[in-house]
């Protein structure tokens, strides 16, 4: 008998058998993009959401047009066009409800517009005349973001205060496909899940950062399959799809406002637009590239489907297509118009209370615009 | 009036204990960090608060720094106060980004709409034998990022009420704790915690009387070396004035420079490296402001421009006394032309 087949001897207990945290397959995402248009399940979808998605769609376009327009007048220092991914930008605009809040990048100008900002307050980052041209919490939207990603944890970061306080608050979070190999998105995602925040990642992939094609942007199956490896439920839908992005992006929110925790959903459309103004797309990519994806329009798919079912006719089109140049003629016309820009404003909000050396400094800005206004 | 008795505290008690009372006023502080819930932190700052506050009020983070910091601006824009704990100085830099492009520009870009009352406390500096990445002395990026408030206390009583100020500011901190005097003792109550200046305030530790003066200027691990050099000079005739910044943002110029016009010279002592360093800074602004009231180049005291050196060599990299009263010594006491010799 050894010392430890005594009774009441120590006996080490075996460490626990491995086995796998959670069961990966149902966070796998579909083999192919989710799509509604052209099946059988497109009968049954509520007329009075493909009327609102078309009348956004055909705006969105006509805001995307007349935003570039704008950059060739020397009214826009910048323009990072969505022409082509108007289906993610409405649904994303149109998913949330009031309380929940939207977090975008520069190119979703469209979906802040959508979800009810003012299209020249959304404007003003890239018109140069303040960084951000509206209070985020009107209407529950966070500064567009520039530094790719970084967005990404500050949207897991408030949903995860709202739950914390008790609140009914979703957040929803958009990044490029460029954007997901930044760090903040994987640290976004990884936080999302570990502290179950009610977060909705809509990735949208637009085959290109800036000329970067996705091919050497990752070697994932997907970018949707990212998911598996933080826990959370992956979703692959066509992002030329109003309709289902819409639908996909809709379920994310209730799962995430149920406790659910966080969804990514990527969604596979494309640029149809240079990255902006200041590009050019034909060094990277090629005219038939550009034509087949002109084929797959997200508004086209739409016009089609519901014209199959008599919902949409040609005076119906027109009128969609008559409220668009409303809403450009009147962006267009505040647009023109110089903002009124006063230099003092540079001090204010640096800090709660300006320092000391900031004092100084505006005093000497001041004195200077008070000689240039003594020359004139 | 019951009086606690007052007893030696270390800094590190202080400031566990500004934690702890601040989240006990105000329900928006939040605690976030790596090890700061079960273990309470690497240098158990934070010891006791999962307990008493519960783990959504101190948690436990997945490490990443980026990911803390970049989860505190959108806990923030939701209207609580995070208290962000980066490990160790050179761990912060992951979050360096969502420091300058956000946390620090978050209010300007919105107009005040968004405020960010986010304090990052960052344990700083070297002199504990730490092996690499874990001595750092980064305020100078701090500092060149506008949008900040960059502070380091020096004693226990600072520790406590600069921290309370920082978590109190609707503004964002970077609070260096200077880690070598984590274990600094002093008489101290937290019952009965000193009034402390607010951010933006410099100290006199020392106060100059009369003779040979020269005003030492430093902040967080270097202020005791100063007080010790001051000591030291007092044996050779040199009667010193310390300067304790507490604050490298905001700056106060006012009682750097009050003391600069009493004494006539200034070194400016700190670990951090001299060329880029806070130091070119202080120097500028005191000749900007005082130069006729100089009788002597003002001179730095600082590490040398150097990655940080392993343990076994960091007291040669660090300013000490000998180091700082030779710097005073080179303070032009006696002038070549007027004394008709050279020195």
């Amino acid at each position: 008998m050894t010392v430890l087949e005594q009774p009441g001897a120590y006996r080490p207990t075996p460490p626990p058998a491995w086995q796998p945290r959670v069961d990966a397959a149902p966070l796998l995402p579909d083999a192919e993009p989710y799509r509604l248009l052209g099946t059988d399940a497109a009968a049954d979808i509520d007329p009075a959401l493909l009327t609102r998605l078309y009348g956004e769609l055909v705006r969105g376009r006509r805001y995307n047009t007349q935003a570039t327009a704008l950059t060739r007048q020397g009214r826009l220092a910048v323009y990072p066009s969505s022409t082509g991914q108007e289906a993610c930008q409405v649904a994303a605009g149109l998913v949330l409800r009031e309380q929940d809040w939207l977090f975008p990048s520069y190119r979703d100008t469209l979906a802040a517009v959508v979800r009810g900002l003012d299209p020249v307050h959304a404007l003003t980052l890239l018109r140069g005349d303040w960084h951000s041209g509206y209070d985020p919490r009107d209407h529950r939207v966070a500064p567009l973001c520039t530094p790719l990603a970084t967005q990404l944890p500050h949207a897991v970061g408030l949903a995860h205060a709202a739950r914390l306080k008790g609140d009914d608050v979703v957040a929803l979070a958009l990044v490029g496909d460029g954007g997901t190999s930044e760090g903040d998105f994987h640290e976004a995602l990884n936080f999302a899940a570990v502290w179950r925040a009610p977060v909705v990642f809509l990735i949208q992939n637009n085959g290109f950062a800036i000329s970067v094609p996705l091919a050497k942007q990752t070697a994932a199956p997907s970018l949707a399959h990212k998911a598996v490896g933080y826990g959370m439920p992956g979703r692959l839908v066509d992002g030329n799809d109003a309709v289902a992005v819409h639908q996909v992006l809709g379920e994310a929110v209730r799962r995430a406002r149920a406790g659910g925790g966080p969804t990514l959903v990527e969604a596979v459309t494309y640029r149809l637009e240079a990255h902006t103004n200041a590009d050019d797309a034909t060094r990277y990519r090629s005219d038939a590239e550009v034509e087949a994806w002109r084929a797959h329009d997200p508004i086209t798919l739409l016009e089609e489907a519901m014209r199959d079912r008599g919902l949409l006719d040609d005076q119906a089109v027109q009128s969609a297509r008559d409220a668009a140049e409303r809403m450009a003629a009147d962006l267009r016309t505040r647009m023109h118009q110089d903002p009124a820009l006063d230099p003092m404003d540079l001090f204010e909000d640096v800090y709660a209370e300006k320092t000391g050396q900031l004092r100084e400094q505006a005093d000497a800005l001041r004195a200077e615009l008070a000689a240039e206004e003594g020359e004139r | 009036m019951t009086t606690t008795a007052v007893k030696p505290a270390t800094m590190a008690q202080a400031l566990g204990r500004a934690l702890r009372d601040a989240m006990a006023a105000d329900p928006a502080v939040h605690v976030l960090g790596e090890d700061v819930g079960t273990l309470g932190g690497v240098f158990r700052i934070t010891d006791g608060l999962a307990k008493e506050f519960g783990d959504d009020r101190c948690t436990d983070t997945p490490l990443a720094e980026a990911g803390i910091l970049g989860t505190a601006v959108g806990m923030a824009m939701y209207g609580l106060r995070p208290v962000v704990e980066m490990q160790f100085d050179a761990f912060a830099y992951p979050s360096f980004e969502q420091l300058v492009s956000h946390v620090s520009r978050m209010r300007n870009r919105t107009r005040g709409a968004l405020p960010m009352p986010i304090t990052v406390r960052v344990p700083y500096g070297g002199g504990i034998g730490g092996v690499e990445h874990h001595s750092d002395s980064s305020e100078a990026y701090y500092m060149a990022t506008p949008g900040l408030h960059v502070v380091a206390p020096a004693t226990v009583a600072d520790a406590y009420g600069l921290l309370r100020a920082a978590i109190a500011s609707d503004d964002p901190v970077v609070f260096l704790e200077p880690k070598r005097l984590y274990w600094s003792k002093a008489e101290w109550s937290p019952d009965h915690p000193e009034e402390v200046a607010p951010i933006g305030r410099a100290v006199v530790r020392r106060p100059a009387t009369g003779g040979r003066t020269a005003t030492l200027i430093s902040y967080g691990p270097s202020v005791p070396v100063c007080l010790e050099a001051a000591e030291a000079a007092s044996a050779e005739g040199w009667d010193l004035e310390v300067v304790d910044l507490r604050s490298l943002v905001p700056f106060d110029d006012e009682t750097v420079c009050a003391s600069v016009r009493r004494t006539g010279r200034a070194v400016v002592v700190h670990e951090s490296t001299g060329f880029g360093g806070p130091g070119g800074e202080i120097a500028a602004r005191i000749t900007e402001r005082c130069f006729h009231h100089l009788e002597a180049p003002v001179l730095r005291v600082a590490g040398f421009d150097i990655p940080y050196p392993p343990p076994m060599l960091e007291r040669h990299h660090l300013p000490g006394v000998d180091r700082v009263l030779d710097a005073v010594a080179r303070l032009q006491w006696e002038s070549e032309w007027t004394e008709g010799r050279a020195v």
